[in-house]
């Protein structure tokens, strides 16, 4: 069993409490669910599945883990067609190129003076073999997470949009940490890193994949919360506005929309606004807006007509 | 507490939730790690742990909350002064009489992992484990015991007994509740699988509506088993044979050495389907269920195209294609259904209007019993969808020594059909769409 991420990380996630806070102090405000998932993976060793509707903060919570936790984040964004030569290492070609042609111009004067064939094979075998070795190795970002010294945050992003073979090969790197490379061996992580994955449900994962991953699903959250959130992601917005604005989004999730507003979203918004310098919701203020909350015509129609009553209503929060 | 672990992920298995040895073991460690001492905290580490879809959490939290309920033990009234009663040796008597719930509650566990009370999987175990639970309890010797008090002609002894009676009524209630609970934990799921299988091997004719959800279920499982076999295999590329065309002409950004090479792939053809389906009176009670299939099959293959008959053809592709199952299949059955049959008719209006669709990639399945009320079954329209077709096929709910009797003109239809089966029970139904989806791969 590897041992747990480095030092300065262990500290820090000592408990659930230090870990709200610790998020909390780079500006991510954590339910106690996202914690203790946090505290489970640092603890069993384990990458953690991120899952929930787009910008919900899933990717974030990989950022501010990472900055938190003062360690480099290496960041892989899954797509269709991404292959092991994109995601965990490749060789150098152009350089193993150059080393072919250093050789061949080195090779007369290694073997001069060899006496027939066996002996210029003899000398051949005892030259090191350098053309698979780690100087002519690319590392991807996998490999790179593995090799770095103190630990490292590896959020692999959107790994739905993979395709099922690319799951498989996760598979070494995500459970023992490692990673194959049949030239040369196996390389190990020095300290494990600490991985995200994050998915928006677009196909179910493997059971494989899953089974090796701790399953945390972070919901659009309560009003409470995302009050929190926006003052946190938003500093210097009023109170009065920042209700408003809050009661508003939640009361817009319960329409029949194509796309909920999540948390961006609302950042966004509540940002639009300060810029605007308003102080409290109106009518025209929210229908010219509305296209940041709203991504879809349809959406945006839909609910058109409903604004002045969401909006009174909200005034009232 | 190991023991208490390994029952809550017994549980959890019976909620289908799935749990591997290797999640089992996380478990331990996780439970390790943070203690018993803090529910929430358990519980959303474990949650972690071991729920792996949205679903399951969901589940997890029942489960969760039924399984660690152990307070449900109802509160009563004990304690009462005894000052004034005589001494009893009896533990179980006492424990009535004087002992706190949650005493109760766990001598009464103790009593159901001796009776092997998570091992229930009917309901009609409940009356015998209940019985065995309160025999662990040491419920004879009480009643023993009231029986010798009863036979007492003083006041204290007559108010001891009337309690111990009374406790003996509590306690026959809790345990009760306990092994309904315990059902309710370790065999709901079993029960379920049972009657799926059950539901599996039935006939279609013998189905029942009150079954429809159960097979909705079903059905969709096996369509979506259906589609990622086949989805998996469509990417499958031939290895080994060099593309050298492509290979050189890439390679001439590397001086013409050949660094990137490029394989040949074998293209695989997206099935090309054609459905039509026979909802008239004669299958009517089939029907539904081949509609159900029809459905299912239609949110998993992409290309398929769906006809309803009876009297005439219609294509109902959009009706699939837009409604939620509740509403298409009575739509079809409304639009097309319960009237007498005619192919001859029906197999015209296809002909009239799909027939260009349909060339040497396309599959036909024809579900129907063949039953042609005496009309002119048009036996050379058969002939030309034969012709033009990679294969028809014709599923018959009917068994095969029924072909041909009365107006079925279904030995007629089988000359010109590759495959005609028959087909009377989903399972059937789904070897048989699985033998056609492989002929394409």
């Amino acid at each position: 069993m590897p041992k747990a991420a480095g030092p300065a990380a262990n500290d820090k996630t000592a408990s659930i409490e230090d870990i709200i806070e610790g998020l909390g102090g780079v500006g991510y405000i954590a339910s106690r669910r996202i914690a203790t998932a946090i505290f489970i993976a640092q603890n069993l060793n384990k990458p953690i599945l991120v899952e929930g509707s787009a910008g919900v903060g899933k990717t974030e919570l990989a950022i501010s883990t990472a900055q938190w936790l003062g360690l480099p984040l290496i960041r892989m964004q899954c797509y269709e067609g991404l292959d092991e030569s994109k995601a965990l290492y490749e060789w150098k070609y152009g350089k193993q190129l150059l080393y072919t042609q250093l050789l061949k111009d080195k090779m007369g004067d290694t073997l001069a003076g060899a006496d027939g064939l066996d002996e210029a094979m003899e000398r051949l075998h005892g030259f090191g073999d350098l053309f698979f070795s780690e100087s002519f190795l690319e590392p991807r970002p996998l490999l790179k997470a593995l090799r770095q010294e103190n630990g490292a945050v590896l959020l692999i992003d959107e790994i739905d949009k993979s395709d099922e073979e690319f799951e498989a090969f996760l598979l070494e790197v995500l459970s023992a940490f490692q990673v194959s490379i049949p030239e040369i061996g196996t390389i190990k992580a020095t300290v494990p890193p600490i991985v995200f994955l994050t998915s928006n449900n677009v196909r179910e994962m493997g059971d494989a994949l899953k089974r090796r991953c701790l399953h945390l699903f972070i919901p659009l959250p309560d009003a409470k919360l995302e009050q929190r959130i926006v003052a946190a992601r938003v500093p210097g917005v009023e109170d009065k506005l920042k209700r408003q604005l809050v009661s508003f989004v939640q009361m817009l999730r319960e329409q029949d929309l194509k796309k909920l507003p999540s948390i961006s979203e609302t950042i966004d918004w509540a940002r639009v606004l300060m810029l605007l310098h308003v102080d409290s919701l109106d009518v025209d203020l929210v229908r010219d807006t509305l296209n940041v909350l709203l991504k879809f015509e349809q959406d945006i129609d839909g609910v058109r007509r409903e604004i002045p009553e969401i909006v009174r209503k909200a005034s009232q929060a | 507490m190991q023991t208490q672990l390994e029952q809550f992920l017994t549980a959890l298995r019976g909620m289908e939730v799935h749990v591997s040895p290797a999640e089992a073991i996380d478990a331990h460690r996780t439970v390790a790690t943070i203690g018993y001492g803090d529910r929430t905290l358990l519980k959303d580490a474990l949650c972690a742990a071991l729920a792996k879809t949205a679903d399951e959490v969901r589940r997890f939290d029942d489960c969760f909350d039924m399984f660690f309920s152990r307070d449900e033990f109802h509160d009563r009234s004990a304690g009462r002064d005894l000052e004034d009663l005589p001494e009893v040796e009896l533990p179980l008597a006492q424990l009535l009489l004087s002992g706190t719930t949650s005493e109760l509650a766990q001598a009464m566990e103790q009593a159901a992992v001796a009776a092997g009370a998570s091992n229930i999987r009917y309901a009609t175990q409940r009356g015998l484990l209940t019985r065995r639970i309160l025999d662990q309890m040491g419920l004879r010797d009480l009643e023993a015991l009231i029986g010798e008090l009863k036979k007492g002609t003083d006041a204290p002894t007559a108010t001891l007994a009337g309690r111990l009676e009374e406790g003996r009524t509590y306690l026959f209630e809790e345990a009760r509740q306990y092994i309904n609970r315990q059902f309710e934990l370790y065999a709901r799921a079993a029960g379920e699988q049972l009657r799926e299988e059950f539901l599996r091997k039935t006939g279609l004719f013998a189905l029942q509506q009150r079954d429809f959800d159960r097979m909705r279920k079903i059905v969709r499982r096996m369509a979506r088993r259906l589609a990622t076999r086949y989805d998996r295999r469509r990417k499958h590329t031939k290895r080994g044979v060099l593309d050298v065309r492509r290979t050189l002409r890439r390679s001439m950004a590397h001086d013409g050495i050949p660094f990137d090479t490029v394989w040949k792939q074998t293209k695989i053809e997206r099935p090309k389907i054609v459905v039509i389906c026979d909802v008239s009176q004669s299958v009517a009670a089939a029907a539904q269920f081949l509609l159900l299939f029809l459905y299912s099959l239609n949110e998993v293959i992409a290309t398929l195209r769906a006809f309803a008959f009876s009297s005439h053809l219609v294509e109902v592709s959009d009706l699939l294609e837009d409604h939620p199952v509740e509403r298409a299949i009575p739509a079809i059955m409304e639009k097309i259904g319960f009237r007498s049959t005619d192919y001859g008719r029906s197999l015209a209006d296809f002909d009239e209007e799909f027939m260009d669709s349909v060339d040497r990639k396309t599959t036909i399945i024809i579900l129907g019993d063949g039953r042609s009320n005496n009309s002119d079954p048009r036996i050379d329209l058969m002939r030309r969808l034969h012709d033009r077709s990679k294969s028809v096929i014709w599923l018959n709910p009917e068994p095969e020594t029924f072909w041909g009797t009365g107006d079925s003109e279904m030995l007629r239809y089988r000359t010109f059909c590759h495959i005609a089966r028959t087909c009377s029970t989903i399972e059937d139904l789904e070897r048989i769409i699985d033998d056609v989806l492989k002929s394409y791969y």
